[in-house]
């Protein structure tokens, strides 16, 4: 079958079905599977790929001594732990921000530079979406093993779960808001409750991602960002100590799920 | 007694490697790591963070939870007191329709003067015709046909847009009027379309 008489297969799928939401649900799966074969998120790979290797920043070095905690130059499993406790930094890191601290350390790229354009736009390719395609995707296949050994990966999990509970705001929203209960959705969107192993752990394995919608890859980083901006709250700052927080809580209750970014989203 | 000597140490260990903060302490540094870690942007001020009684109260009855009948008692009482209805509760379900439609308003994306919806179809379904609609609520299809337009309904009905939490304490709608999102006509607006014979919702 061509690709357009089943994408319009899917859309009458959509229109004229009995039960429609059900219809409607199984046309947008199908959609998915649709567009999975080709993702362009490897386009991303390929480029973070050469942006790791080369020699960048006043030192002229690469980032393949970077350690993102399985020893300097690891790529293979290593987002599978994150985020973790790194002696060096003295802080509980992410994927986003150990790439800061690598171009930081290793390539004297100062932290403001280093972190100037995470999300990219249109006209503004951002080399940080880049470097998270080529990373995440070397776990592929990976399962989620989020240790917490450390005490301060404890207290941060710990944290990250106070603030998937904290509401606030004009509109009283927190993450549980639309990420605690079981098979909800918005318009047709459906919400993956993240305080359920399963939801969870097919929602973070599927992060980092190609939106479609937005002919780019998305980071983790930038998922939290603009969750904080529909629930009404200010703006999450990249790599802040929140943002670590939060994907603590969220990375460990994956633990198990098999990581399958980056992914293809609408 | 042996046996309980030996067990004790490593009930001890095991308890001081699940948990490191207490309860408290997780949540106070919860609060002040979210106000070094957030930036004001747009209409979104750093003021945002900050709880009032309900919010920092349900915080701690995530949705499922069950909350006992004092604490709810006294959200209900409280945040019932403080409705304002206006002199005309309904007003014309059509312009409630497009406020229902609408889901922008007081993102940082969104510029001061962006029209502010309700998003009512985020999350339920009102109508046969809107079949795009969420289920984080119940359905409202046809909300007014079983519970008729009499004065007890439209205050009830204009009660609950204005403040949720004034009927169900902790519940995930937003207080559209007591947190001042929409506007008294706009409320009206929504009264109307939820009870108006003619409006989509009741057919």
């Amino acid at each position: 079958m061509s690709r357009l008489s089943f994408a319009a297969g899917a859309l009458l799928a959509l229109c004229c079905g009995g039960t429609i939401a059900q219809t409607a649900a199984e046309g947008i799966e199908r959609y998915r599977q649709m567009i999975a074969e080709g993702n362009p998120a490897e386009l991303f790979e390929a480029k973070g790929e050469d942006i790791w290797k080369q020699k960048r920043g006043p030192k002229r070095a690469s980032l393949e001594q970077c350690d993102l905690g399985l020893g300097p130059g690891v790529v293979a499993g290593a987002y599978a732990q994150l985020p973790r406790y790194f002696k060096d930094a003295d802080r509980v890191m992410d994927l986003e921000t150990r790439l800061v601290h690598c171009m930081v350390t290793l390539q004297g790229i100062s932290d403001a530079d280093a972190k100037r354009n995470p999300y990219s736009t249109p006209e503004r390719p951002s080399d940080m979406e880049s470097l998270v395609s080529f990373v995440t995707a070397e776990s592929k296949g990976v399962k989620m093993n989020v240790a917490l050994s450390h005490q301060k990966e404890r207290e941060m999990y710990q944290i990250g779960e106070k603030m998937f509970y904290y509401r606030g705001g004009p509109h009283d929203f927190s993450c549980a808001t639309c990420h605690g209960e079981d098979a909800k959705r918005i318009r047709l969107q459906d919400l993956p409750n993240l305080t359920n192993t399963k939801d969870a752990q097919r929602a973070y394995t599927t992060w980092p991602a190609y939106r479609v919608s937005q002919g780019t890859v998305r980071t983790f980083q930038w998922r939290l960002f603009d969750c904080f901006r529909q629930q009404r709250f200010p703006a999450l700052e990249f790599t802040s100590d929140a943002s670590i927080a939060l994907t603590t809580f969220l990375a460990k209750n994956a633990n198990g799920g098999t990581l399958a970014a980056p992914a293809l989203k609408r | 007694m042996n046996m309980k000597f030996l067990v004790t140490p490593a009930v001890l260990l095991l308890a001081a490697c699940a948990t490191s903060l207490s309860e408290d302490e997780a949540q106070k540094q919860a609060v002040s790591m979210m106000k070094s870690s957030f930036k004001a942007q747009g209409q979104a001020s750093l003021a945002r963070l900050d709880q009032d009684e309900v919010q920092a109260t349900c915080s701690k009855y995530p949705p499922g939870a069950t909350i006992t009948k004092d604490v709810a008692d006294k959200i209900e009482k409280a945040q019932f007191a403080a409705i304002k209805y206006p002199a005309k509760l309904m007003g014309d379900w059509k312009a409630g329709e497009r406020v229902a439609q609408i889901g922008t308003g007081f993102q940082f994306s969104d510029g001061p003067t962006a029209p502010v919806g309700a998003n009512c179809y985020a999350c339920h379904r009102m109508s046969k015709g809107e079949i795009s609609y969420g289920t984080i609520g119940p359905s409202l299809y046809q909300f007014g046909k079983l519970r008729g337009t009499s004065q007890p309904i439209q205050q009830y009905t204009y009660g609950k847009i204005y403040n949720s939490n004034a009927y169900t304490a902790c519940s995930n709608m937003p207080r559209f009027g007591h947190s001042k999102i929409l506007t008294e006509a706009q409320m009206a607006d929504l009264t109307a379309l939820l009870l108006d014979p003619a409006s989509p919702v009741n057919q």
